[in-house]
């Protein structure tokens, strides 16, 4: 099984287009891959889909990094 | 009236198409339309029974269909409706908001109800269901929300406040959400019917469906397939360029 990290590399990769090398944990959504609104929704919807985890609005906010999202999953995660 | 054989043809042969309020009326037009042009349809309203003949009627013409009976305005039925056809169909291309009601009546003796049960039936369930399609849509990125405004949404008409803030609350929906969703590959656009003959028209009576004749320069009410040719158009290729438009089906009637 591969590990939180990769999997959501793998995510962030498809949904943005980004090379997977390019994503490290300190990666920002926003201000180093250019993610708009729509795409953040869509990433937190693929997230909460992958681990079966709900992430609720306030706490999607407050996730700005790879690395973040990671660590969001790791506290929150059933599988 | 129009030749068949002059009307519309798009082949959507492939395509997945969600249809609400498809047991009677201008829904059950554009079912079978949608059939006929090779989509697999899925039939949504409360009555399955009536679902049942229009399913059939898909099935007759050579087309597929499954049925879904379900109240439009419950958000966890919502939900599961799409969850099937999903589930079922393995994708979902073209939804298709038209159930609607009408409980017509002037705004000193509208009821709480008549109020509220028409912006549920009518708006409520195109939130419901183009929220539920969007996350499905997003995914594949690519789709068509087709949403059934009506005249009422455009002009006032005394007796429907209740009807016309729907239909016109369907307009702003549309243009915010075809925004939204654009960057996608997925297109919203509405359908603003004038005078179709259907149940609901006729509910309205002889006496007044000859008044509403003479507002129209056509002059002749329209037909439930001439609104279905309309979503063909828009669930096609040729409507690709073509999201946050109000295409008004009407005889001329708001010219």
């Amino acid at each position: 099984m591969a590990s939180i990290m990769e999997r959501v590399t793998d995510i962030v990769s498809e949904q943005l287009g980004v090379d997977k090398d390019k994503i490290t944990a300190e990666t920002s959504f926003v201000n180093d891959l250019g993610a708009d609104s729509l795409d953040t929704v869509e990433l937190v919807m693929e997230l909460e889909e992958e681990f079966d985890i709900n992430i609720p609005d306030d706490a999607a906010e407050k996730i700005q990094t790879v690395g973040q999202a990671v660590a969001f999953i790791e506290q929150n995660s059933r599988s | 009236m129009a030749d068949v054989n002059r009307r519309i043809q798009v082949d959507l042969s492939g395509q997945v198409a969600l249809v609400t309020g498809a047991s009677r009326g201008i829904g059950k037009a554009i079912a079978i339309a949608l059939g006929k042009s090779g989509a697999v349809v899925a039939c949504l309203a409360r009555n399955e029974e009536k679902l049942k003949e229009t399913a059939a009627e898909i099935t007759a013409a050579g087309g597929k269909a499954s049925i879904h009976a379900c109240d439009v305005t419950n958000s966890e039925a919502a939900q599961a409706a799409v969850d099937a056809v999903v589930e079922q169909h393995g994708r979902l291309d073209v939804v298709v908001n038209n159930a609607g009601i009408t409980k017509d009546t002037l705004l000193p003796i509208m009821s709480d109800d008549d109020w509220d049960q028409v912006i549920a039936a009518n708006l409520r369930s195109v939130f419901l269901f183009s929220r539920a399609a969007a996350k499905v849509m997003m995914r594949q990125r690519s789709g068509r929300i087709i949403n059934m405004s009506s005249v009422s949404g455009l002009v006032g008409n005394p007796g429907q406040s209740n009807y016309s803030a729907s239909k016109a609350g369907i307009i702003g929906f549309t243009q915010t959400v075809a925004r939204e969703l654009a960057k996608r590959k997925i297109t919203v656009n509405a359908i603003c019917p004038g005078f179709i003959a259907t149940d609901m028209a006729e509910a309205l009576g002889p006496a007044i469906i000859d008044e509403v004749k003479k507002r129209i320069p056509i002059q002749r009410i329209g037909e439930a397939h001439e609104i279905a040719d309309a979503v063909l158009y828009l669930a096609s290729d040729s409507a690709s360029y073509i999201t946050g438009q109000v295409i008004t089906v009407d005889g001329g009637m708001t010219a």
